[in-house]
């Protein structure tokens, strides 16, 4: 199932072509349809130009940049503690998680390194906004493929984690938490029992999407073997992330990367991937991910060490002078800033490196000789967020 | 059939037609929409649903129909005008006309035909050559492949549909929709009376085919197909705004209230109720009521499909119609036809 060549997709699409003229004279003009960028489908704006052959797609190709907010010449102008705040807009749904890599690369010019406590803290927070996001997505698959109930599920229980990032760093949707050497403030009391409880639930949310999705015929007749992302190929695109190990590839920052400071290393873990590489895969793959989360986080919550949230570092900051390269292992993939300081006190250039620019990019590959409804469910799957895309 | 005790001239009869087939087709669609779609649905969302109009949003439905009153009447540029207009009125009419057979009780019909149930299916089946209309003359692609979409689909359930009726047909003796009501009503099962015969139990088979292909001539979840919000818009109504979209509205849970109801009526016994006399004139009362009643229960199925189940794809749709339901339902006309011969 896994491996499909790309000759084997193309002799696929021109059996399917044959089929369906039988006769010659039967043969009709194509048809290009616009799915975008304004459409219920796209989460934003991206614009999908799909050339069909009745509901057959011959090509499609992604066109972004409706929604570019030009944040890598932005950053230029400002502060580091400034970026901060706008970096928080990339990824919307897992505002924290954006902050982290930039700030870990700042930390990494400056030669600081944040106390064990704040590492600790981070490694909880990236961890909760994946759970945010990804529980978005768990539901609204579902939607993408016809059932609307789950998303209302989605919705009901991601409240309680943004509710948790909210009670701690006062921001609902962009916590602006991190700092260059810390975090803005320590927990609040009462807030580690209240994880605990919260992250209960969100594994029984997983399990009524086991119910209501993972194990519905029609959700499997409609994402097995639909959209199939071969191994070689899903590298060769530069995939990153769950919609990768999907495609049967090992491989997890927050396990394989050792030296970044963070405190993945201290929770046992395990990363999950699936050989087939399809729209189910990616769902399965991705809800496992979200099961897991929740256990790292009560195991980081159990061990949480005491401490200042705090390193010194001077009141107006300045990094010297160097060029450094943070990645880190974001819910949609890896996000990566490199960042090129010149001594003052904000950045000289930074390049975002975000994962859904790169995760899209295979939708000319994947969407050729797919059906529109198809076309829809693997968009889906593929899960990208338009401001990761268009930063 | 016996006649009314009052003497009603032809015109008075015609106006209570009228007012009666308008009363017959927009409750139910009032109550389907009240009940299910915003209420029931939210509850099974966990969600609240329309509040604020009315207690527990009960005249919600008032403010939504003002809503599209008010709003401005769009055609699109490129849309043939005359078609774009006529279209929903297509729509609409199929969904009165079924109305026209069902009956209400003894004398409570619009419409008495021989070949009522022949009638009925016929007509629904019109509802296609409307959306096709909308979907060709709204000028946009979502609405042309929504309404192609539709067309296929229509005539690939329409047939699952009418044999699943011929079941009832055949064990009732009957086209006649009074007559297959009476069949259940005066039957027996293996000689014990006293429920009658309501086809559900002998016709099982039968009644899970019609839910079904009922589902999909509605283009409700998982046959949503034609509508497909996430992937065509809205389907044939993505252009529709205004008066326009409220009569593709009304038709469309109008005619789940008209499907319930010819299912109610073909397999849950229509308006009788077990050991009430027939002809008891009391009936032309109680049994709209009984009617509505069962008509609901089974628009609920319908519901609670609509709101759990992901979508098919067009050629799995297909698949299902073809290679499922039709064997199965040509069988059961088959064990059906046997069975009556044997006993």
């Amino acid at each position: 199932m896994s491996a499909v060549s790309e000759r084997d997709q193309l002799r696929y699409i021109a059996a399917q072509a044959a089929d369906a003229r039988v006769n010659l004279e039967l043969e009709t003009e194509g048809m290009t349809l616009s799915i975008g960028p304004q459409h219920p489908a796209t989460h934003g704006t991206l614009r999908i130009v799909a050339r069909l052959d009745g509901e057959q797609v011959i090509a499609a190709e992604p066109i972004m940049g409706y929604m570019h907010r030009g944040y890598e010449k932005l950053v230029e102008a400002r502060t580091y503690p400034q970026i901060n705040t706008l970096i928080n807009r990339i990824d919307w749904l897992s505002s924290f998680a954006n902050e982290v890599p930039f700030i870990l690369a700042a930390e990494k010019l400056m030669e600081i390194e944040a106390p064990p406590r704040a590492q600790w803290i981070r490694t909880i927070f990236h961890e909760l906004s994946r759970i945010a996001n990804i529980t978005l997505f768990l539901g609204d698959m579902g939607v993408q493929v016809g059932a609307l109930t789950a998303v209302f599920y989605a919705f009901r229980d991601r409240e309680f984690v943004l509710n948790l990032i909210e009670s701690a760093t006062g921001g609902r949707f962009h916590p602006n938490f991190d700092r260059i050497g810390g975090l803005k403030e320590d927990l609040p009391k009462g807030w580690i029992d209240e994880t605990r409880a919260v992250m209960k639930r969100i594994r029984s949310f997983c399990d009524e999407m086991d119910d209501l999705l993972v194990g519905n015929e029609i959700f499997q007749a409609r994402t097995r073997g639909i959209g199939v992302i071969p191994k070689e190929v899903g590298l060769s695109y530069g995939l990153s992330g769950a919609n990768l190990r999907a495609s049967g590839v090992d491989w997890d920052l927050r396990r394989d990367d050792k030296d970044i400071a963070m405190a993945w290393k201290h929770a046992d873990f395990k990363v999950w991937t699936h050989p087939d590489g399809d729209s189910f895969a990616r769902y399965w793959v991705r809800l496992q991910e979200v099961r897991e989360s929740t256990r790292i986080i009560e195991q980081l919550l159990d061990g949480l060490p005491s401490g200042p949230i705090m390193a010194k570092v001077p009141r107006i900051i300045k990094v010297p002078e160097g060029e450094a390269y943070v990645q880190t292992e974001n819910p949609l993939g890896v996000m990566g800033y490199y960042v090129v300081s010149k001594g003052d006190l904000g950045p000289f250039r930074v390049k975002i490196r975000s994962a859904s620019f790169n995760n899209i990019s295979i939708t000319p590959w994947l969407l050729r000789g797919v059906y529109v409804p198809d076309a829809i469910a693997i968009l889906g799957s593929l899960y990208f967020i338009l401001g990761d895309i268009d930063r | 059939m016996h006649t009314l005790a009052v003497e009603i001239p032809y015109w008075g009869q015609s106006l209570l037609r009228v007012l009666g087939v308008f009363a017959a087709v927009l409750l139910p669609a009032g109550t389907i929409v009240y009940l299910y779609l915003f209420k029931a649905v939210s509850f099974m969302q966990s969600r609240l649903g329309p509040m604020e109009a009315g207690p527990y949003g009960s005249v919600q439905l008032v403010a939504e129909v003002g809503k599209f009153l008010q709003k401005e009447d769009i055609i699109p540029a490129n849309a043939d005008r005359r078609i774009f207009t006529l279209a929903p009125y297509v729509v609409v009419m199929s969904t009165f006309l079924v109305y026209l057979v069902v009956p209400f009780g003894p004398d409570a019909i619009f419409a008495d035909y021989d070949t009522g149930i022949f009638f009925a299916m016929a007509v629904s089946s019109l509802s296609t050559l409307g959306i096709l209309m909308a979907g060709w003359a709204s000028a946009n692609k979502y609405s042309l492949i929504g309404a192609l979409r539709a067309a296929g689909q229509m005539i690939a359930y329409e047939l699952p549909l009418v044999l699943a009726v011929t079941g009832v047909v055949i064990q009732a003796g009957t086209l006649n929709l009074q007559g297959i009501v009476a069949a259940q009503h005066e039957g027996d099962m293996f000689g014990v009376g006293v429920i009658g015969n309501p086809f559900v139990l002998t016709q099982i088979v039968g009644f899970l085919i019609f839910l079904v292909a009922a589902q999909a001539e509605l283009a409700q979840t998982p046959f949503d197909m034609p509508i497909a919000e996430s992937e065509l818009v809205t389907g044939y109504l993505t252009e529709y705004s205004g008066m326009r979209f409220l009569l593709f509205f009304i038709a469309e849970f109008a005619s789940a209230g008209a499907l319930a109801a010819l299912a109610a009526t073909l397999f849950l016994g229509g308006w009788s109720i077990p050991g009430v006399d027939l002809d008891n004139n009391l009936m032309n009362v109680v049994g709209p009521l009984v009617l509505f009643a069962k008509a609901m229960i089974i628009a609920f199925l319908f519901f609670w499909a609509r709101f759990t189940l992901p979508r098919f794809r067009e050629d799995q749709l297909q698949q299902l119609a073809w290679k499922g339901l039709i064997p199965i339902a040509l069988l059961n006309i088959m064990v059906t036809a046997v069975l009556k011969v044997a006993f």
